[in-house]
């Protein structure tokens, strides 16, 4: 559906299904130069089953029109904004990679609007390279070749999706190519900068669900460490042999992690 | 942290898409032979139906085999994804079946497949669905049909049988400036020649019968979405309202909406694939599996002894013309190079010089060459097309493609190219004395 936030047309994929002001709502935020499709089967599962669904495309991404943000900070700023449009005094957030952090600073700064969170290939801090970074900033379509590769585990390079007939690696790229000039850039310097990761895990006081990949390349098991440890009473999910791009490589696994986390998270 | 290597075609050729059988070991790809897959639980079920978890239901939508192959091509051809069809016919049928309907209109090359041009121009029409035949090497001709309703733009990399060089780039670029996707036939050159993605296609289809399989044992078809046309662009006019608005006939799905980049594949295979069934058989897939295994040691090899017998047919003095693109006199000669580095195939038509009885007597003389009705096989093929794949157009029509009474055409496969030039030479030999 299209949704005004802050003056803003943004877009949220809603399995196509009303929101029911009677159902808990689970907003999920894509990581950089991603878009709402990347939790299809996740957020489709979800909106069958007794949720409202907001699989939102961010500012500058995907539908949605405007700039992309900066800061971790000003997405987890926006999400209330988002919520506040749809009508949804508090929800769960899932968000993956770059959305792992915005929502993970929402549940510290906006701790009334968050009944759960879910961390999907979280790290704090996401360190990203300088290599990356130059590329995203000179070469978009270098960068995307960079975190497709790095993204999906080297037996998924090969191939053997669970989706009948789809190369993980085509779509991944095609994707992110779709992306507008300066997006990428601006997605990796705001995970770059986010320095409150730790700060913020420690404010949070609803339930956390980490969900890490075994091959994750981009945010590797030893560099969520930290986070994790600082989270209070967080149920890790490590996904043997998946990579970054994980609700891809193993989207079973990943809907299996959030269903147990999520029925089982008292709904506010 | 280096750039990370992806795969190299040769590789992608033998492993793309497959891995070693996680239940039995089996290094193969094993032959899914059965119609339905059984459900560990009812929410399972469910769940499969509704396309909130991956797998697999009946085989008509789809299979774990013909998966395989699918993803196999997508990866060869750069694309997100892939369809296998019962054949090549079934996958240009799906493609344009998934775009478009009744009060729409085509923009397609001239120099195409019989069965293409049978389907075009004598059956769609009964459907209400109209095509504009243009010359493919015409470009004002392309912009000069498109109509309002005008839904896609079709050619062949290699136009059938003069070989007619598609200039993707710009053709694809009239398309573009419509609004309409460029659809391709791929059969002739295969992503070893040419990825049309690369220069501006949207989608690909191939009678995966040839060049793919190489064996000419199976019927079968591919279709590939390179996952770049942008739906939505025309939504404001209802350009594509198969993928931009609510299908009533899958949970009111808006496939442009559900997925960025494969709109089109979900709809072909949530409606095309699942209503007019003309779905591939998973032992097909497996022995076009195969197939591809070797196609860059194939094709490398059909381009070398393809250029021997251009070169031997060319200087015969029974022989009027040789229509390939690598000699200079071919009007697409120069496109060829840019387009087609790695060479131009192994099917070409050539010109006796001589009546229609010295055709038939230097074709009825050939030894190692099959008189038959395909092409790409690994033995090498001859037909006339003026009486057998041609037929049905008219005299005038058939001129228009470069075909005469005296057209023979060739597929040349890997025997020793010395054997095919003795052959060939034999058979003039014969028709000359006829």
């Amino acid at each position: 559906m299209r949704i005004s936030v802050n003056g803003g047309e943004c877009y949220a994929y809603t399995g196509f299904h009303r929101l029911d002001p009677a159902q808990p709502t689970i907003a999920f935020v894509h990581g950089a130069a991603n878009d709402h499709s990347v939790w299809a089967l996740q957020s489709r599962y979800f909106a069958h089953h007794g949720f409202n669904v907001l699989a939102v495309d961010l500012p500058a991404h995907g539908r949605s029109a405007g700039e992309a943000f900066a800061t971790v900070e000003a997405i987890a700023d926006w999400i209330p904004a988002l919520l506040d449009a749809a009508g949804v005094a508090q929800a769960a957030l899932v968000g993956h990679s770059l959305g792992s952090l915005a929502v993970l600073a929402c549940a510290a700064r906006h701790p009334e609007r968050v009944a759960s969170v879910a961390l999907i290939g979280p790290a704090a801090p996401m360190l990203v390279s300088d290599e990356l970074l130059a590329a995203a900033r000179d070469d978009e379509l270098l960068a995307y070749e960079m975190i497709v590769g790095w993204s999906i585990s080297a037996a998924r390079q090969l191939g053997g999706n669970t989706v009948p007939g789809m190369w993980m690696t085509g779509s991944a790229l095609r994707l992110m190519e779709r992306t507008r000039p300066g997006v990428l850039h601006s997605d990796l310097t705001a995970c770059q900068s986010y320095g409150n990761g730790l700060v913020d895990a420690a404010a949070v006081r609803c339930p956390v669900l980490a969900v890490v990949g075994g091959r994750d390349q981009m945010t590797p098991v030893k560099g969520a460490r930290a986070l994790l440890d600082t989270l209070a009473g967080v149920r890790v999910v490590t996904l043997q042999g998946a990579g970054h791009a994980m609700m891809a490589e193993q989207p079973d696994a990943v809907l299996d992690a959030l269903r147990t986390f999520l029925q089982a998270t008292p709904r506010r | 942290m280096s750039k990370p290597k992806s795969h190299r075609f040769d590789t992608l050729s033998l492993h793309a898409g497959s891995a070693p059988d996680a239940a039995t070991g089996a290094r193969a790809t094993p032959i899914y032979q059965t119609a339905s897959f059984v459900f560990p639980d009812s929410d399972h079920a469910a769940a499969l139906f509704n396309m909130e978890r991956a797998g697999h239901v009946y085989s008509r939508i789809s299979n774990p085999t013909v998966a395989v192959l699918e993803e196999r091509a997508a990866a060869l051809e750069g694309g997100v994804g892939a369809l296998g069809t019962a054949s090549g016919q079934a996958a240009l049928h799906l493609a344009i079946a998934t775009l478009q309907g009744a009060g729409s209109h085509i923009v397609a090359s001239r120099s195409l497949y019989g069965g293409s041009h049978n389907l075009l121009d004598y059956t769609l029409p009964r459907f209400g669905i109209e095509t504009t035949f243009v010359d493919p090497r015409d470009i004002d001709a392309w912009r000069a049909a498109v109509r309002p309703n005008t839904r896609l733009f079709f050619g062949e990399t290699l136009g059938n049988p003069g070989l007619d060089v598609l200039d993707i780039p710009r053709v694809s670029r009239v398309a573009h400036e419509h609004g309409v996707p460029l659809l391709v036939d791929s059969t002739f050159t295969t992503p070893w020649l040419m990825r049309p993605f690369d220069h501006g296609a949207d989608l690909v289809l191939h009678s995966a019968t040839k060049f793919l399989s190489g064996h000419g044992v199976v019927i079968g078809g591919v279709l590939v979405d390179s996952g770049r046309f942008d739906w939505d662009a025309g939504a404001a006019r209802g350009k594509f309202p198969t993928l931009t608005e609510p299908y009533h006939g899958f949970h009111d799905m808006v496939f442009s909406e559900e997925s960025t980049t494969a709109a089109f594949l979900l709809r072909a295979r949530r409606e095309g694939i699942r209503d007019f069934g003309a779905c591939m058989s998973p032992f097909t897939a497996f022995q076009i599996l195969q197939g591809i295994e070797t196609l860059p040691v194939r094709m490398q090899r059909h381009v070398e002894n393809t250029r021997k017998v251009v070169a031997f047919l060319d200087a015969h003095p029974l022989v009027e013309d040789v229509g390939y693109p690598e000699l200079p006199g071919h009007p697409d000669h120069v496109l060829a190079k840019t387009l087609l580095p790695r060479g131009c195939g192994a099917v070409f038509s050539f010109n006796l010089r001589g009546t229609r009885a010295q055709g038939r007597k230097f074709i009825e003389t050939l030894n190692l060459f099959s008189h038959l009705a395909n092409v790409g096989d690994a033995k090498s093929l001859v037909i006339h097309p003026a009486s057998t794949t041609h037929f049905r157009m008219s005299a005038e029509d058939l001129a228009k493609s470069g075909i005469t009474e005296g057209t023979i055409r060739l597929s040349i496969g890997l025997e020793d190219p010395e054997d095919l030039t003795e052959d060939l030479g034999r058979a003039l030999h014969a028709a000359g004395k006829t």
